[in-house]
């Protein structure tokens, strides 16, 4: 099997403009047109958020914006969904934390 | 051997991130056939210009729609959920990612780059980045629709948006139908469809050795891409066994090119080395914190595991997904006549030439029942001829392989072969054996099988909606939308053995009032005395 291979070979894409965002502080590649979704997969994340109840991690699983699994805190903004919102250069995605508004004390 | 004409299509759903501008916050607006009215036009505001035709999502057959009406002389406005038009079926790269061959993650281009063509001939208003939230009839207009939408690309922009036409065209699209299994909330454990359209649109992968499971031809197309794409596929996980074709040669053979696309999937999928296991399923996901493995096992008639059976497989992520639900739930609220689908899914009621039970609302593709995108092509098509038929009071007319009579003889065909294949499909009552107690059957709401089988069992639940009001499954962000197929058959199932083993379930109607989540500024912004979206819509919670 190949391993070159790769979605972007497929359908022959070539940017230059890859721009950087951070996960939980941590530099993260994404390139213009990606979710923020698809640019933590493409990093090999696959968690960004802690459940309300169990605390377990989760990340995008429909992919289409209808499970609400993958919501995010981007920019200090929280329920954010990762796999509908366009990653922007400079994007500072955290782990959301339960609902994501601690500052409320709810 | 299937096909993967249900591969996601329809456009409702929300879609792709791309190409959504940046709006700057604003009181709301209004559009009209003359496009964009002024920034400033405060909403809720006395309506603008109206359209003759609101169309409600941009996938095959919102677009076939659209346009066909549109060169029938209709002011057409396309709402769409997704930066770009294409629904799932024909998600694809954002133009930033500058990808030279789009279509080699599709096996039905053309017809797509076709219909785009007409779509930029035609004078059709396309708003992309508009999730529609509800559909109510105008209350100063009668005989006309309002169509509330959100912006932006998740639809949180402080900039709601509203159209107002005499005709609505619902084409809204499915999602994907999931039954859980224990480990299926680990990261790494990702929808089929999801998996297919993360990868058509942003070109990114859930791993790099991903099994693929579930149950519908949607799941032999989601392996041909990944593998194209560089991953590894180390088995295609099939529940129901393709024998059950071989019960339904008519309505197989009067598809030879269904059949042909099945044939090429197939080979993809031997030249990859991919291995198909029917009348199986993943019973188990293994790893703390991301997947590692999967267990499969075997099951038997009744989708019921056969003990020691298991064997597993190592992997890196799952792709899972058991068939598509149409979204109805802008239909629902408007109080279309839904109908059984053969596989135990809603789908509406419609007439002959596509007209809900609603006067004034139309419906075409997934909504109608899940068909694929030829059906979805067949349908926009004819629905665009009858409205514009009925607007302007003259007989439903076109020429050729246009005419109603052949739409409609192709609509027949198409839907016949979808039935069958929903029932080769279709989940076996013994599915519920997977789970455990401890197995989480609601994902928002964290809510186990078993405190679902305590409401069962010991609180008297009969149904999917005294089960959530019980436990809160259903209650979540995504509104049962995830869970409420398994919640309604583990309901069912307290109903005698003789209910559970019958076809299937009642599965809760897709009653969701707002289709959306929508912000409580969105809804004050609403600031008409008689306006529909203060009265019986409540927001969602948090």
């Amino acid at each position: 099997m190949a391993r070159d291979r790769s979605p972007a070979a497929l359908v022959g894409a070539a940017t230059d403009d890859a721009f950087e965002i951070t996960f939980d502080g941590r530099p993260v590649t994404a390139l213009p047109g990606q979710s923020v979704a698809a640019a933590l997969w493409a990093a090999g994340i696959l968690a960004w958020r802690s459940t309300r109840v169990g605390g377990r991690p989760r990340g995008a699983f429909c992919g289409i914006g209808q499970c609400y699994d993958c919501l995010a805190t981007v920019n200090g903004r929280p329920n954010r969904r990762a796999c509908l919102l366009p990653a922007r250069p400079g994007d500072a995605i955290t782990t959301q934390e339960g609902h994501g508004h601690a500052e409320l004390g709810v | 051997m299937p096909n993967s004409a249900s591969e996601a299509p329809g456009g409702g759903a929300d879609s792709a991130p791309e190409a959504v501008p940046d709006a700057a916050p604003e009181d709301g607006a209004e559009y009209g056939p003359e496009g964009r009215a002024d920034d400033g036009a405060a909403y809720g505001a006395e309506c603008g210009p109206e359209y003759d035709l609101a169309v409600i999502g941009a996938g095959p057959a919102g677009l076939a729609g659209a346009v066909t009406a549109s060169e029938l002389g209709l002011s057409v406005a396309l709402l769409d959920a997704s930066g770009q038009p294409g629904g799932q079926y024909y998600r694809h790269p954002s133009p930033a990612l500058g990808a030279t061959r789009p279509e080699a993650l599709h096996h039905n281009w053309p017809a797509f780059a076709a219909l785009l063509r007409r779509l930029a001939a035609a004078e059709v208003t396309h708003l992309a980045g508009h999730h529609v939230w509800t559909v109510v009839a105008a209350p100063d207009a009668a005989g006309s629709w309002d169509v509330h939408a959100l912006t932006g690309a998740n639809g949180d922009e402080d900039r709601p948006g509203r159209v107002r036409a005499r005709a609505v065209l619902l084409a809204t699209g499915a999602y994907e139908r999931q039954l859980p299994f224990p480990g299926w909330t680990l990261p790494g454990v990702v929808g089929a469809g999801g998996a297919q359209a993360m990868l058509k649109s942003a070109l990114a992968l859930p791993g790099r050795r991903v099994v693929v499971a579930g149950s519908g031809p949607l799941l032999l197309a989601v392996a041909a891409s990944l593998a194209a794409a560089g991953a590894r596929v180390p088995a295609v996980v099939e529940a129901s066994d393709y024998l059950g074709y071989a019960r339904r040669p008519g309505a197989l053979l009067s598809q030879p090119a269904k059949l042909a696309e099945a044939a090429v999937h197939g080979a993809a999928l031997l030249r990859h080395g991919v291995r198909l296991r029917t009348r199986s399923a993943v019973t188990q996901v293994h790893g703390s914190d991301r997947v590692e493995a999967v267990t499969v096992s075997r099951l038997d008639r009744q989708w019921r595991p056969v003990r020691g059976s298991g064997r597993r497989i190592a992997c890196d992520a799952l792709a899972v997904g058991h068939g598509l639900v149409p979204q109805l739930e802008l239909a629902v609220g408007l109080g279309c006549t839904t109908r059984r689908t053969v596989d135990g899914t809603h789908a509406l009621e419609l007439g002959p030439l596509q007209e809900t039970s609603v006067p004034g609302i139309w419906a075409a593709g997934e909504t109608g029942g899940v068909g694929g995108f030829q059906l979805a092509f067949t349908e926009g098509e004819l629905a665009g001829l009858a409205i514009a038929a009925r607007l302007r009071g003259r007989a439903v007319a076109g020429e050729g392989r246009r005419s109603p009579r052949v739409l409609r003889r192709r609509r027949a065909r198409l839907r016949a072969f979808a039935d069958a294949m929903a029932a080769v499909h279709a989940p076996g009552p013994g599915w519920p054996q997977w789970l455990d107690d401890a197995t989480e059957v609601c994902r928002c709401e964290e809510v186990t099988a078993g405190r679902i089988r305590e409401a069962v069992a010991d609180y008297g639940a009969r149904d999917a909606r005294t089960v959530k009001l019980l436990t809160r499954a259903g209650m979540g962000w995504c509104q049962g939308r995830m869970c409420g197929a398994a919640v309604a058959c583990l309901a069912a199932q307290a109903q005698g053995p003789r209910r559970a083993q019958g076809a299937q379930p009642e599965p809760s109607p897709e009653r969701r009032p707002l289709a959306v989540p929508v912000r409580l500024g969105a809804l004050a912004a609403l600031d008409e005395p008689n306006s529909p979206g203060t009265a019986e819509p409540k927001p969602t919670e948090r």
